[in-house]
């Protein structure tokens, strides 16, 4: 175990092409811990409970913009471990509605930066992510986004099968394929990163402002006095706290259960795959919402292929191979190559699914307890905005105009932002 | 063509008779029938076969089957390139063709090989700290770094070969043909139970194939030929061999690869490729056996590094001599086995060196004692020598419990070193099945613990290494098994006899110490490249959690899924941190075990199959007329019927203007139609409509919602009641299914006590409708016998009747807002009545029309299709506010009620008129300045547009928030996408007739 102060810290060896040199000639036996792996103190200002991509942007950003840097991250299993690490890291912010379109381009905005922010290559790679229209009806709904998105300032346009396919060289344009490729929209500043990057780079910045990352460490209960919040019961013990924020994604109906209220979510397994790794052979990202499968290639050279979500609740980080079936046939319409190429791995995880397919961001009927859930299927996206909401959100109180949107009590009014139908896509 | 210096001249399961010709990189080879690649490559001296993944450096083949870490080749050309197989798993054929991978520009010389000298500056995840200056230039250096990684290279053209899918079910499963998993087929198939035996290989035998044993004083393979006979024999039986079992999912389903053609240069005429078979099983055996680690040393990835069981199986099973000299390193006493294989096959053993200090147990030593090999106990290799290949390795004593070696080092010469470093049960698919795993110290692996699914486990694959142990435990797995799926075993069945070895335990040796001041790339992952030093690295930055390892690291997630590397890493892991290895834990093994090809997923779903195409029944009419044809979800309909020399636009209009001046036909057979019977029919309907209904009359139609839970419209559509407990619902094309789902939903689970049953009849009925103010005459010419005037078939009225001989069903509704009748008749008799009705309004010149016209004349008359019910809208938005019924409850009423649905700011459906006789733009939004800066406040949106004939100008649908207060003013429907922001004038949603008196006649 590594020693902890309670003194906030701010250290951290930089990352760079001459520190990496440096270390090759000392065999790399120097290289610091990316992040201390403190035992939890009894007391914190805030604890955030889970240690995903999002809770981690959540104490970095309360730790760097708010200066507040006695904040525990805990995590039940091991960080980014849930769907951060899961997930197939598709990054676009070309979404229907304006405040989405804020929230999700202020994120996209914070991964232009975030390599350099955080000094540890996350591997943004802007590809440009296209969404295939199959009918007249998909052409209008791609219309009507990609024309809210363009008068919202976010790059956004409508390419031609041509255009499509000087992109995508290797996608059956054919007119009489069983679905047709009509035309796409693209969106040329979205992309992939590296989703452990991400966690990990999060978690090395939150440690060096001070912030205590715990693994191993599962919140089984939620202490309040009153209406108001108290600390964390955990296996490692009990853990005060005068904010808690909960960032648990899959599990997010249970930590509000813990606390005595209820979530308007539904956990679905999400699952994904990825092809043995070839050489570069498709260069951007494509989805189509209408066969349902969407197709990147990866660094190492995988294809990453994921669909939509297994239609009954769950809790197990595993689907149905029934949903595979469907999305690969799929893929192998739009790409016919891909039919003699191998599925290495499958996996799930666990999203939790709001009914308008937004997140909610922010208070909850417990004082000082704060929620950031319902991510759904397209979080991953989110990860360095959301964080940055929430943390001004449990910092200050009250929510940052680009969430205040968000609420738990929009299911009540009934102001949703409803990112479903056709119009949007997942992921 | 070369000889195949590398082959022995007798023994082996090959065919000598079947000589079979092969290129690899260029080069004509030959082989024999029953050789696989590699062993073939191996007969003929090629021992470097590709390229490691990140440091490009030289690797030759290791194994003999699944675990291959290294010999991945791309197979065959054109259509049927494949990349990435196992060379040890490609069986031979003649005319095989293969090349190596990730190297260029050639497998000698590869330009990659100058990662191997920067290796030092490459560590693990060395790819984090860098590449990220200047800010966005990760972009520029990930094109290297892309081109770098991957193995093979994709083919380039569609797969002309074609797959299968089988559902199969049976009451015992067992998965692998080796001495336990034969056992087991035998015990449950003599019980009379339902039997499937799959392996991988193909024959059956598994490691026996490659073994010289006596099974019941017989030669193994006369037992394993016995068993198969017998097996054959029976009818409940069936074996499937070359059928790799890949994914356990729940509820016991396997899914089984079986590569029926694989091994043939093309698929047989009809033969399917591959076939991907759904198990489901009632219980399932698990005979999968076990997979040798290798020991982790400075180069232990140099060619001619191979592991002890493969070195004996390409000696016994193929034949193949992988060396001219060798020396044995393990640290247990299969590796003996081993020696006696390559003694009796002429390579000479230079010497064993065995890490344990005691040596091995007694018939392990009388193996050594009778061919006189030096041995070298409490020894360890501390690297492999050689440039090419291995030329010699450099002997220790280990010290200290082997944290530590010491003394003067040693040099064998040797050309092949067979390493041995224990045994993993191959408890991948136990693992997939959610089984706990339990660390094993004794046999210093992880054996399968609890069950989670109805499974067993038998002989290696439980840690049951022993081939007496094995024989037994497949006997006694496969009769429990059936005993459990309700069969009795019979008694005669018992475990097939052998010699009992008695093994000296082995004793854990995870990566061999580098002497003092050395350093050296001490290989775990062969195929990703990571060494004992990365793990070390990852530890050292806290990267300490399993998964944090492999991901940091790469370490088992390639290809081979880390069936080498895994446990090894584990272990060193665990060493680092001074922890035992159940502690640190183990990783999820995910499906598939073998990596599956898309094309079999997928099977007979591709291309035109992919997905249905639903066609209506008056199709051909449609297509003899020339029609053009529009996909609209799963349907072809008929977009419109141009006449020759006509455009598209034109024919449009002139429909349109047919229908408001004359009558014309459209087909409406992609319609849901859902018939609801049962007393309690109309209650039903009262709860899911938003509108009253058990008023409704025998006879009569009405319009309604549906509503979601949530209170966003569902759909919308007419429902008629035919009698007092029969409705014949009709619902949109787009959402006939989620309709019906939702239906019956409700009345499964929701209202159980309801008496109502719901039929899907989209098919069974043909429908058209005929409109326009001369559609009555039509229908009169053609209806035999009856009235069909305002009296008998009033608006929104109902009437049985017959058009040319056929019974009809006519419905007096309208969607063009004309007068207007839907005539829906038994689907085979559609064409029959279309023509009648055709032939009918010849007179009045009735016009055939599509779906273009049939929008157009709805956008005119303000009515709602999918592009305004986006599940996004409620009643009121329409102003249908005073549909809903106040005095009864109806799904998605009190959501309803929610202040934004009840009295929020929400936006309302108007009706838009281009005021400068531009066309309004498909999906454009509503603004009220198109040059205002970023983000431009958006009012609304177009959901519909056209061009009205009627009115000679360009019209849309919108909705528009503060729809009252925008009433007569000008707004932009601006579209940036095509750049064009048309000024439009905001109006009423009904452009034509608001009063309704043309449809009621
Ligand atoms: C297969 C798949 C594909 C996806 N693809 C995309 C995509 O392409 N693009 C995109 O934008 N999004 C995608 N997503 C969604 C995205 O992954 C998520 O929205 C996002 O990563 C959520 O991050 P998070 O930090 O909120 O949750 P997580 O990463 O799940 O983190 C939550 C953490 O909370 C921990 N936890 C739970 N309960 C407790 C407890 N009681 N105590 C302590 N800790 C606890 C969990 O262990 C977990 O580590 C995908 C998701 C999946 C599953």
């Amino acid at each position: 175990m590594h020693a902890t102060s309670g003194i906030p810290i701010v250290t951290m060896s930089k990352y760079s092409i001459f520190s990496l040199v440096r270390n090759a000639l000392g065999y790399h036996e120097n290289w610091p811990l990316a992040w201390r792996s403190p035992e939890p103190k009894a007391e914190y200002d805030v604890v955030i409970v889970g240690g995903g991509g999002h809770g981690l942007a959540t104490a970095y950003y309360l730790a760097k913009e708010h200066g507040i840097r006695n904040v525990a991250v805990l995590e039940k299993g091991w960080l980014g471990g849930g769907n951060t690490g899961r997930n197939t890291t598709i990054i676009r912010s070309n979404y229907l509605w304006d405040e989405s379109a804020a929230l999700y381009e202020h994120s996209l905005k914070l991964y232009e930066g975030l390599s350099q922010e955080l000094n540890f290559n996350i591997m943004f790679s802007q590809r440009g992510v296209l969404n295939l229209a199959h009918n007249l009806h998909d052409m209008r709904e791609l219309s009507r986004r990609v024309n809210a998105n363009r008068l919202n300032g976010i790059d956004s346009e409508i390419l031609t099968p041509e255009q499509i396919k000087a992109i995508v060289p290797i996608l059956n344009t054919s007119p009489t394929a069983r679905y047709p490729v009509l035309g796409a929209s693209l969106q040329r500043r979205g992309g992939t990163a590296r989703h452990d990057a991400v966690a990990w780079g999060f978690a090395r910045g939150a440690d060096a402002h001070g912030v205590d990352i715990i693994q191993n460490c599962e919140v089984t209960g939620i202490r309040r006095n009153g209406a108001r919040v108290e600390g964390v019961e955990t296996s490692r013990g009990y853990i005060a706290a005068k904010k808690v924020g909960v960032v648990v994604a899959g599990h997010c109906s249970v930590l509000a259960g813990m606390a005595g209220f209820r979530l308007p979510i539904e956990s679905h397994p999400l699952q994904a795959l990825v092809s043995e790794p070839v050489k570069p052979i498709h260069h951007s990202v494509v989805m189509s919402n209408a066969v349902h499968v969407y197709v990147s290639q990866s660094d190492k050279g995988e294809l990453v292929i994921g669909a939509g979500i297994d239609a009954y609740n769950s809790y197990a980080q595993r689907g149905s191979f029934a949903v595979v079936e469907g999305q690969i046939g799929a893929l192998v319409e739009l790409f016919p190559i891909f039919s003699r190429l191998r599925m290495m791995r499958q996996w799930g995880g666990i999203v939790d699914v709001c009914p308008d397919a937004s997140p909610i961001i922010g208070k909850t009927p417990v004082e000082n307890l704060f929620f950031n859930c319902g991510w759904g299927t397209g979080g991953f996206k989110a990860t360095p905005g959301s964080g940055w909401v929430f943390a001004h959100t449990i910092a200050t109180g009250e929510p940052h105009p680009l969430n205040a949107p968000f609420t738990l009590e929009r299911f009540t009014t009934g102001f949703l932002i409803d990112e479903h139908g056709a119009a949007a896509v997942a992921h | 063509m070369t000889s195949q210096p590398f082959r022995r001249l007798e023994g082996g399961l090959i065919d000598r008779d079947r000589p079979l010709t092969f290129r690899f990189d260029g080069s004509t080879f030959t082989g024999y029938a029953g050789d696989t690649l590699a062993s073939a490559l191996l007969a003929n001296g090629v021992t470097l076969v590709g390229r490691s993944f990140k440091y490009h450096r030289r690797r030759g083949i290791v194994a003999a089957g699944v675990e291959e870490p290294n010999a991945l080749a791309t197979l065959r050309e054109g259509n049927r390139q494949e990349p990435n197989l196992r060379a040890t798993q490609v069986e031979l054929f003649d005319g095989l063709t293969a090349s190596s991978q990730n190297r260029w520009p050639s497998l000698d010389f590869d330009v990659g090989g100058i990662n191997n000298i920067l290796s030092r500056f490459l560590p693990a995840g060395f790819y984090y700290k860098t590449f990220m200056w200047p800010a966005g230039a990760w972009m520029f250096y990930e094109r290297f770094i892309r081109a770098a990684a991957g193995l093979g290279k994709a083919p380039l053209l569609g797969d002309p070969d074609y797959y299968e899918r089988r559902h199969a079910h049976c009451d015992v499963l067992v998965v692998g043909a080796g001495p336990a998993g034969l056992s087991a087929a035998l015990a449950a198939g003599r019980s009379g139970a339902r039997v499937i035996l799959v392996d991988d290989n193909a024959a059956l035998g598994g490691s026996l194939r490659g073994d010289t044993a006596t099974i019941n004083e017989v030669p193994a393979l006369a037992w394993v030929d016995e068993v198969g006979g017998t097996l054959e024999a029976l009818e409940n039986v069936r074996i499937l061999t070359r059928a790799t079992a890949v994914g356990y999912y729940d509820q016991n389903l396997i899914t089984v690869c079986e590569r029926v053609a694989d091994h043939l240069a093309r698929p047989d005429p009809h033969q399917p490729r591959q076939r991907l078979w759904w198990v489901r099983a009632k219980r399932v055996v698990l005979a999968t056996g076990a997979i040798e680690r290798p020991l982790v040393f400075a180069n232990n990835d140099l060619p001619g590094v191979m592991l002890a069981s493969a070195v004996r199986t390409y000696q016994l099973q193929y034949a193949v001599k992988c060396g001219r000299r060798a020396v044995v390193f393990t640290n247990n006493d299969s590796a003996y086995s081993c020696v006696s294989a390559l003694m009796g096959g002429g390579v000479p053993v230079s010497a064993v060196v065995d890490t344990r200090a005691s040596g091995p147990g007694d018939a392990a030593r009388k193996i050594v004692d009778s061919s006189g090999v030096e041995c070298l106990f409490g020894h360890a290799v501390v690297g492999a020598l050689g440039r090419q290949r291995v030329t010699s390795v450099e002997v220790m004593a280990l010290a200290d419990g082997g944290s530590r070696v010491t003394g003067r080092s040693r040099v064998i010469d040797c050309d092949l070193l067979c390493v041995s470093g224990g045994w993993n049960p191959t408890v991948h698919l136990f693992s997939q099945s959610q089984g706990k795993l339990r660390y094993d110290e004794g046999l210093t692996s992880f054996v399968p613990d609890a069950s989670s699914q109805a499974e067993s486990s038998a002989g290696a694959a439980r840690g049951e290494l022993g081939l007496d142990a094995c024989l037994r435990g497949g006997i006694e797995a496969g009769a429990e098994a059936a005993r459990l799926a309700g069969f009795t075993p019979t008694e005669d069945v018992e475990a097939a006899r052998c010699d009992h070895v008695d093994e000296a335990p082995v004793e854990a040796l995870w990566a061999v110490p580098l002497p003092a001041r050395r350093h050296g790339k001490r290989f775990v992952d062969l195929q990703n490249d990571v060494t004992a030093e990365d793990v070390a690295l990852a530890d050292r930055e806290g990267y300490q959690s399993v998964e944090h390892l492999k991901r940091y690291t790469t370490l088992g997630m390639g290809t081979d899924q880390g069936r080498t590397s895994n446990v090894n890493g584990l272990a060193i892991l665990a060493g680092l941190r001074d922890s035992d290895i159940p502690s640190v834990g183990t990783t999820t093994f995910r499906p598939p075990f073998n990596p599956v090809t898309l094309g079999t997923i997928t099977a007979r779903e591709v291309g035109a199959d992919l997905a249905p195409l639903r066609l209506s029944p008056m199709h051909d009419w449609h297509a003899g007329v020339g029609a053009n044809f529009v996909t609209v979800g799963l349907w072809l309909r008929t977009q419109f019927y141009a006449r020759p020399g006509e455009a598209m636009m034109e024919a449009i209009n002139r429909e349109v203007l047919a229908v408001r001046n004359a009558v014309g036909m459209v087909d409406v057979s992609t319609l849901g139609k859902i018939e609801i019977q049962g007393r309690d029919a109309a209650e039903f309907l009262e709860r899911v409509y938003i509108n009253r209904w058990t008023n409704l009359q025998v006879g009569r139609c009405r319009y309604g919602f549906m509503l979601r839970e949530d209170g966003f419209i569902l759909d919308d559509g007419t429902t008629t009641r035919v009698a007092d407990n029969n409705f014949y619902m009709t619902t949109t094309t787009a959402q006939a299914g989620p309709v019906m789902a939702h239906l019956e939903y409700y009345a499964q689970t929701v209202w159980p006590e309801l008496h109502v049953h719901l039929t899907s009849v989209t098919d069974q009925w043909a429908g058209m409708a005929i409109a326009g103010p001369r559609s009555r005459e039509v229908l009169a010419a053609a209806c035999e016998g009856g009235d069909v005037g305002d009296e008998s078939l009033p608006f929104m009225g109902y009437l049985e009747s017959r058009i040319a001989g056929v019974p009809v069903r006519l419905f007096r509704m309208t969607f063009s807002g004309e007068m207007a009748y839907e005539v829906h008749t038994p689907s085979d008799y559609g064409i029959r009545v279309w023509e009648a009705l055709m032939a009918a309004g010849k007179d009045f010149a009735i016009t055939p029309y599509g779906t273009e016209a049939m929008s157009v004349l709805r956008i005119e008359k303000g009515h709602v299709v999918g592009a305004e019910l986006d599940g996004r809208t409620i009643p009121a938005d329409f102003g249908f506010e005073r549909m809903q019924k106040k005095d009864r409850d109806f799904i998605g009423k009190r959501s309803l009620e929610r202040p934004a649905l009840a009295y929020g700011p929400r936006k309302r459906f108007v009706g838009l008129i281009s005021e400068d006789g531009r066309k309004i733009p498909r999906g454009a939004q509503l603004v009220w300045n198109p040059t205002a800066p970023k983000p431009v406040p958006m009012l609304g949106h177009v959901s519909s547009t056209c061009y009205s004939p009627n009115l000679g100008n360009y019209i849309a649908l919108a909705l528009l928030e503060d729809a009252d207060g925008y009433q007569g003013k000008l707004l932009y429907a601006s579209s940036p996408l095509t750049d064009s922001h048309v000024p439009v004038r905001v109006g009423h949603s009904v452009f034509i007739d608001p009063e309704g008196e043309r449809a009621r006649g």
